[in-house]
């Protein structure tokens, strides 16, 4: 546990120097416009992060969550319109269901046929985002006809404020349906017993099975907490940039992936918190978002991206290691 | 009332075609300490499987205070206060020692919420109670193998244990760890616990047990009081032989120049200077405790640590090996002491698994020699005399003994003229061993190789090297040659050692 | 009779050593025969199988290189990324003033720049591939992580080259290369062909595939026995990374264009045909020969939907279902 806090404590500090950096770079980061839109771009990734982290505590990998999220607000969102439907509460349940029962059948495959993660979900990715395309179509469903509940739910803001710029600039609310989830994860993985279990299986599979775990549940838990924030971050992406499309979040994985293990996740399974995702997300989402600031051409994005996943763990490599010596 | 804690009453347990246990009866009374030794595939880890409940037996009845049990399972054996420690401890590495002593009784009462303040109290408790202090907040994968060992006996306790199982507990401990586990024991006998050690280290079994059961081949050969038996008695339930191997005598002369000469070998903070020299035709036997340093002396002669020395001479050549292929080169070769892990490749043949030291010798341009790799492999499979349809079996499907002998093969057709054995019959039946000792004498005699044998075994030292080696702290500490090299002489030594 | 008689240890030695190859061809002539039903007049002309035999190649020769990575227990998934960046960079190298007007003046220049431009783009596979082995090798970075971060790298990489939009005008050699035909049969089909020999020479006959092949077997035995481990595992992927820039060269060919973002469903059926194909993902096993007999059945598969105008959202659907069925189907013959 200590040497996960001074994970944490590693990446902090790493953020609040990008922090500082950036800002000396472009003063204009400090702006509170910016600094709203930030914590905005962090909410569907952050969401997304926190399942993806269950997964890689248990010892797995999800790459499959970005075509889960996406059905998920596509179904979703042109049963609503078919049906002219506009609430708001059953449209989210109904996200979180298609996400489990996704997550399901990923933990169905791995735990019946003992298949590495990473080629059962990929796997399902390819089936969810076929099916979802050749069924349903590749049409995006725009604000003219995106039902106005979920955009109003999603347009809420917290605190408002005047930029420098004299436009009025807003925090949605989203941050904290955000940080109500991240509680819950947090308290769900060191407070109860099935949280426990997930570090459990994901350090010794064959102890835990032995301490009487119920490895099965806590594959299951795992995926389909995974689909179910997978789902539900979807169609919450759906209603704060108005729009559904199909094609959302091609090549996410990526960048949570990244996310989670930059906060200090062991893709060898066993080892994350909450609290260091969140970190990783946000310096994620902030380098990202800060390029522009910095007056990098946006085309660098995915270079950067990939250089920051190759130095984490990179640096991860250099000190497990270290650790062995 | 019955004064066993779990009775074994002709249990017979079949895999296959084979007998791993058959009709074996035995007891265990509350609060003692027995022993149950055997060879490997005497059937010992059958019967504990079968008293944890993870083995079913075919025939048989299992009486736990007196009352039959059908259809014992784990939980029903946990229930019944049996608890099992494997050699692997099946603790949580990446947990806290608290979480991990808590985990179980959580589980088993159907906890919902992880109580950490209960949690750390347990621990304090539990490890109070076996008088030993350990940070409780510490990674388990932090803690040395004993404090891990201690961890996962306090774990049994917190599960109620009555009868504590442990799966070779001293194998990877020193001297001073063993004898803090044996007071440990000896406490829990006072509270009443009983402990079943299952070992193959005879000194230890006397030392400290009240009752013995031996096994081979599935049977119960021996039962009764531990005063009853000797150290040679033990044996020879054991192996069902009389082993009285002639001590080896080199065949030298003594103006032969040594093959290797090493002064002041060091490797930082674990060897701490060893001056060692072989000549062609010597077995030199090496023992000393787990973290004595001879593990790290065998692999800083195969160029695999990062060790430095004064004199390093091969075949009179003033080079030191600093990599594994250097070291093949040289004519140096190991053979590993896990031989799973690091010797073999399982799912591969014969073949493969015999040439791959020397492929990169065995080219016709860019390509391998496929009827050099065959004739070669051909030969090396009579001279060892492998049993095996043909050297396109895979290596997994051999027996121990012939195993160990694909490793010998492997390293004699890269001709090598120094070869460390680390464990050379670790996992080998009672036949195999002898014929594989039979092998390594040839080698040395009659081929002239120079062997350092690392051994567990001190019969298996005294009866094959022409002198003997004590390895301590990282420095050889005594050395015994011809007539001085007794079994007990070589035991008194090791003992000494603190 | 006698013919029989010899036969028939051939057979036996061929079912016994490698149940999964005949598996594999049972399933790849029962799609064969499905396909033809329910396409009765067009899936058995010339021309459904000499245009597979275009398409085929960049595929194949991207799942024999995930294969070569998945032996030592690895996985690639740059290779897309590598094969898109090769191609954007020779078609750079086309766009150079000086080179464009040797292009344009016509004759030998051709040949000779077009030459150049796959060196330049073999090049960037073999670096590519290079930087990969580096951080698996040597800075023990686990395969998933470094390559899917090397990926984002090369995907970036092209994405700043290009700018965006798609890279046009190859010189007509080198469109040659993915649409030409060699002695009545696709040139893509040759380069296939000899890449999937090259690679199932090497596996079987050099010592690089042979240690391969056994560091996948046990990584920390072959330390034991002195094999080159990280030498041998560097090689690989620079291979993988050569490879890639093939696909990546025919790719281009065939389409005429380069873009940083072609091709982005191969890096998923390029790991369903390996592990169709044989491969343990876990590594020290996998055949030239499966891999190949893997393509041949999804590509029967997709042509024959595509025939019976199936959307290619739902052909991915099926390869996806196609790769949960194979792991259903290995793990219950393993069982056995």
């Amino acid at each position: 546990m200590r040497r996960l806090q001074s994970t944490e404590a590693v990446i902090a500090v790493v953020l609040i120097l990008a922090m500082v950096l950036i800002g000396l770079v472009n003063p204009a980061f400090w702006g509170v416009g910016n600094l709203f839109s930030l914590a905005k771009s962090n909410v569907i990734i952050g969401i997304m992060a926190l399942g993806v982290l269950l997964v890689m505590i248990s010892g797995g990998i999800d790459v499959s969550f970005p075509a889960i999220a996406a059905a998920a607000l596509y179904i979703t969102v042109r049963t609503m319109v078919t049906l002219d439907y506009d609430g708001v509460l059953l449209p989210f349940m109904a996200a979180c269901v298609i996400g489990v029962g996704l997550g399901a059948f990923n933990a169905f495959i791995i735990d019946r046929f003992k298949m590495i993660p990473l080629i059962v979900t990929l796997g399902t990715a390819s089936i969810v985002r076929g099916l979802v395309l050749g069924l349903l179509g590749t049409s995006i469903v725009n604000i003219n006809k995106m039902p106005h509940g979920l955009i109003a739910f999603g347009s809420q803001d917290i605190a408002a404020a005047t930029a420098s710029n004299g436009a009025n600039v807003g925090l949605t609310a989203m941050v904290l349906v955000y940080g109500a989830i991240a509680l819950v994860i947090h308290f769900v993985l060191r407070h109860t017993m099935t949280g426990r279990s997930v570090y459990a299986y994901g350090g010794d599979p064959e102890a835990a099975r032995r301490a009487g775990v119920n490895t099965r549940r806590t594959i299951y838990f795992v995926y389909c907490t995974a689909g179910l924030l997978a789902g539900f971050a979807g169609l919450l992406h759906s209603s704060m940039i108005w729009q559904a499309n199909p094609r959302d979040f091609v090549g996410l994985e990526l960048d949570v992936i990244a996310a989670v293990v930059l906060g200090g996740a062991s893709i060898f399974g066993g080892r994350g918190s909450v609290l260091g995702t969140m970190i990783g997300v946000f310096t994620l989402v902030m380098v990202k978002n800060s390029l522009i600031l910095m007056k990098v051409d946006t085309t660098w994005q995915r270079v950067v991206v990939g250089a920051i996943i190759i130095l984490a763990t990179a640096i991860t490599a250099w000190r497990d290691r270290k650790k062995l010596a | 009332m019955s004064e066993n804690l779990i009775e074994l009453k002709n249990i017979s347990k079949r895999f296959g075609g084979v007998r791993a246990l058959d009709s074996v009866s035995m007891n265990i009374r509350p609060g003692e300490i027995h022993c149950l030794a055997g060879e490997n595939g005497s059937g010992k880890s059958t019967i504990i499987k079968v008293m944890s409940g993870v083995y079913t037996p075919e025939e048989g009845q299992i009486l736990i205070s007196g009352e039959p049990v059908s259809k014992l399972d784990p939980i029903k054996a946990v229930q019944n206060g049996i608890q099992v420690i494997w050699q692997d401890f099946s603790l949580f590495g990446n947990l806290t020692v608290a979480e991990n002593l808590a985990l179980n009784t959580y589980i088993l009462e159907g906890r919902g919420r992880m109580d950490w303040a209960r949690a750390r109290k347990m621990a304090r408790e539990v490890l109070a109670r076996l008088d030993v202090e350990l940070d409780i907040d510490a990674d388990v994968e932090t803690l040395p193998t004993s404090g891990k060992q201690i961890v996962a006996i306090a774990r049994a306790i917190l599960a109620e244990a009555r009868l504590i199982i442990m799966d070779e507990p001293t194998t990877a401990l020193t001297r001073h760890e063993v004898d803090a586990l044996f007071a440990i024991v000896r406490d829990l006998q006072a509270q009443g616990i009983a402990v079943l050690f299952v070992s193959h280290k005879m000194r230890e079994m006397l030392e400290i047990s009240d009752r013995l059961t031996v096994f081979r081949n599935g049977k119960k050969v021996a039962e009764g009081q531990m005063s009853e038996f000797d150290e040679p008695a033990i044996t020879r339930a054991m192996t069902g032989l009389e082993l009285e191997e002639q001590p080896y005598v080199a065949n030298i002369s003594a103006d032969t120049a040594p093959v290797l000469e090493v002064k002041n070998l060091c490797v930082p903070g674990i060897v701490e200077g060893v001056d060692l020299e072989l000549r062609p035709g010597e077995i030199v036997g090496i023992s000393g405790l787990i973290g004595s340093g001879r593990t790290e002396l065998a692999r800083a002669l195969f160029g695999m640590e990062n060790a430095r020395a004064d004199t390093f001479r091969i075949g009179g050549r003033d080079i030191f090996p600093r990599s594994v292929q250097e070291a093949i080169g040289l004519g140096i070769a190991y053979v590993p002491e896990d031989r799973l892990s690091e010797g073999l490749f399982l799912t591969q043949s014969i073949e493969r698994n015999m040439v791959v030291s020397i492929m990169d010798r065995l080219r016709k341009g860019l390509f391998l020699d496929r009827k050099a790799m065959r004739s070669k492999t051909e030969d090396m499979f009579a001279t060892m005399q492998i049993a095996a349809p043909s050297a396109d079996t895979a290596v997994g499907n051999l027996s121990g003994g012939n195993a160990q002998r694909v490793m010998l093969g492997r390293w004699l057709l890269t001709g090598a003229k120094i070869l460390i054995l680390n464990g050379p019959t670790v996992g080998v039946d009672v036949g195999s061993k002898a014929k594989i000792h039979k092998i390594i004498r040839d080698l040395a005699h009659k081929e002239g190789l120079a062997v350092v044998m690392i051994s567990d075994d001190v019969p298996e030292l005294t009866g094959n090297c022409n002198r003997i080696h004590v390895m301590h702290g990282g420095r050889f500490v005594a050395h015994f040659e011809g007539q001085a090299m007794s079994e007990d002489q070589i035991n008194d030594s090791l003992k000494a050692l603190k | 009779m006698t013919a029989k008689a010899e036969n028939k240890p051939f057979f036996r030695r061929l079912l016994g050593e490698d149940a999964s190859i005949i598996q594999l061809g049972v399933i790849t002539l029962a799609i064969f025969v499905l396909m033809s039903a329910m396409n009765p007049d067009k899936f058995l002309r010339y021309y459904n199988f000499e245009s597979i035999t275009y398409v085929m190649p960049e595929l194949g020769i991207l799942s024999i290189a995930m294969m070569v990575a998945m032996l030592t227990g690895g996985i690639d998934l740059s290779i897309v990324g590598i094969a898109n960046l090769a191609a954007i960079t020779a078609g750079i190298y086309f766009r150079h003033p000086a080179v464009a007007e040797a292009i344009a003046a016509g004759g030998a220049g051709v040949v000779l720049h077009t030459i150049m431009g796959v060196l330049i783009a073999l090049t960037v596979g073999l670096s590519a591939g290079l930087l990969n082995g580096i951080l698996i090798s040597r800075l023990r970075i686990i395969p998933i992580l470094a390559t899917l971060g090397t990926g984002q790298v090369f995907a970036g990489l092209a994405l700043v080259l290009t700018g965006g939009p798609a890279i046009v005008g190859f010189p007509q050699t080198w469109n040659w290369l993915g649409t030409g035909k060699l002695l009545g049969i696709a040139a893509p089909f040759w380069v296939l062909i000899v890449v999937a020999a090259i690679v199932a020479i090497l596996l079987r006959r050099t010592h690089l595939g042979v240690n391969l092949m056994l560091i996948g077997t046990n990584a920390r035995a072959a330390v034991f026995a002195g094999i080159r481990s990280s030498r041998m595992i560097l090689y690989s992927y620079a291979l993988t990374g050569v490879m890639a820039a093939i696909a990546g060269i025919l790719l281009s060919g065939r389409t005429n264009s380069a873009k940083a973002d072609f091709g982005a469903s191969y890096l998923l059926q390029a790991v369903l045909i390996a592990v169709l194909g044989g491969t343990n993902p876990a590594g020290g096993k996998g055949k030239v020969l499966g891999v190949l007999l893997a393509l041949v059945a999804l590509m029967f598969l997709s042509s024959g939907m595509q025939m019976m105008r199936t959307s290619n959202f739902m052909i991915d659907a099926v390869w996806g279902g196609f790769l949960v069925l194979v792991i259903a189907i290995n793990y219950l013959r393993s069982r056995k």
